[in-house]
């Protein structure tokens, strides 16, 4: 019976974040320049990863297993603002300018 | 006296995160693993880097307060960033601002600009004199930002003075 239940949180779990690292993803493909895509980036570091390492720590139960998934999300909570932040200074510094509304030049396609 | 303070929090957190990744829990291996740490504290303190900003012990438990209420921020503004990428309209605005960072101390901005890197819809591009340069993917998750009420709950941490 437990066992029936912790599959299913752990599983509705793993799914959803699934879900948002595809969204993240479809959104690197579908945003139109650089800094904005890197918020598709922003959903699967946070809650896509997140969401399927909760997931995998309820399947793993009170063990180490569980702990050493926690201290990965530890890690990457810490670690991807952290290149976050030196891609978008470093592509401000060279000099990118962010796409700022929507200015299409003519008779591009109206969406 | 905070120095000593520094060095055995970060004695007692490897040798908690050397206990939990090994799982051994023999004698003689034990003693190994403590004498691994105190090993790595002397070099650590001889290399002198073991300080506030390394170790910031002086938060307390305030941190944890801050780190949930930054997690359900992080849950409501992944939601509002996924339907926005879903929703064949596309229905974003992209802002460059520069917003105010009062935190007093570096930890306390980069922690500042650590979270709003982390709600997805925002990004830290620069901090320079007390401000961030931010890039937010809407205007209402602009708005958020500007209304600073993260900046705020950032600053009542107190990570210390200017350094």
């Amino acid at each position: 019976m437990i066992g029936i239940v912790v599959d299913i949180v752990s599983w509705v779990l793993i799914l959803t974040g699934s879900a948002f690292a595809i969204i993240g993803g479809v959104g690197m493909i579908r945003l139109p320049d650089f800094y904005t895509r890197m918020h598709g980036a922003g959903i699967t570091d946070t809650l896509g990863a997140g969401l399927i390492l909760a997931g995998l720590a309820v399947q793993a139960g009170f063990t180490l297993a569980t702990v050493k998934l926690l201290l990965i999300l530890v890690f990457l909570l810490y670690t991807s603002p952290t290149s976050s932040y030196a891609l978008a200074n470093s592509a401000y510094t060279g000099g990118l300018q962010p796409w700022l509304g929507k200015k299409e030049d003519g008779s591009s396609k109206s969406s | 006296m905070a120095a000593v303070l520094h060095a055995i929090s970060l004695g007692l957190v490897l040798f908690a995160t050397w206990l939990l990744l090994s799982g051994f829990f023999e004698p003689l291996l034990i003693t190994f693993g403590v004498a691994t740490c105190v090993i790595v504290v002397w070099i650590a303190r001889r290399m002198d880097l073991v300080d506030h900003e390394g170790h910031p012990i002086h938060l307390g438990p305030r941190i944890f307060v801050y780190w949930l209420w930054l997690i359900g921020e992080i849950v409501k503004s992944n939601i509002d960033v996924a339907k926005r990428i879903i929703d064949p309209r596309l229905p974003i605005k992209p802002t460059l601002f520069w917003t105010k960072a009062s935190q007093q101390s570096e930890l306390g901005q980069v922690i500042y600009a650590n979270s709003i890197t982390l709600t997805p819809g925002t990004i830290s591009v620069r901090v320079a004199d007390g401000s961030v340069l931010v890039h937010a993917l809407s205007a209402e998750s602009a708005a958020g930002i500007a209304q600073g009420d993260m900046d705020r709950r950032v600053s009542a941490l107190k990570c210390g003075g200017p350094d």
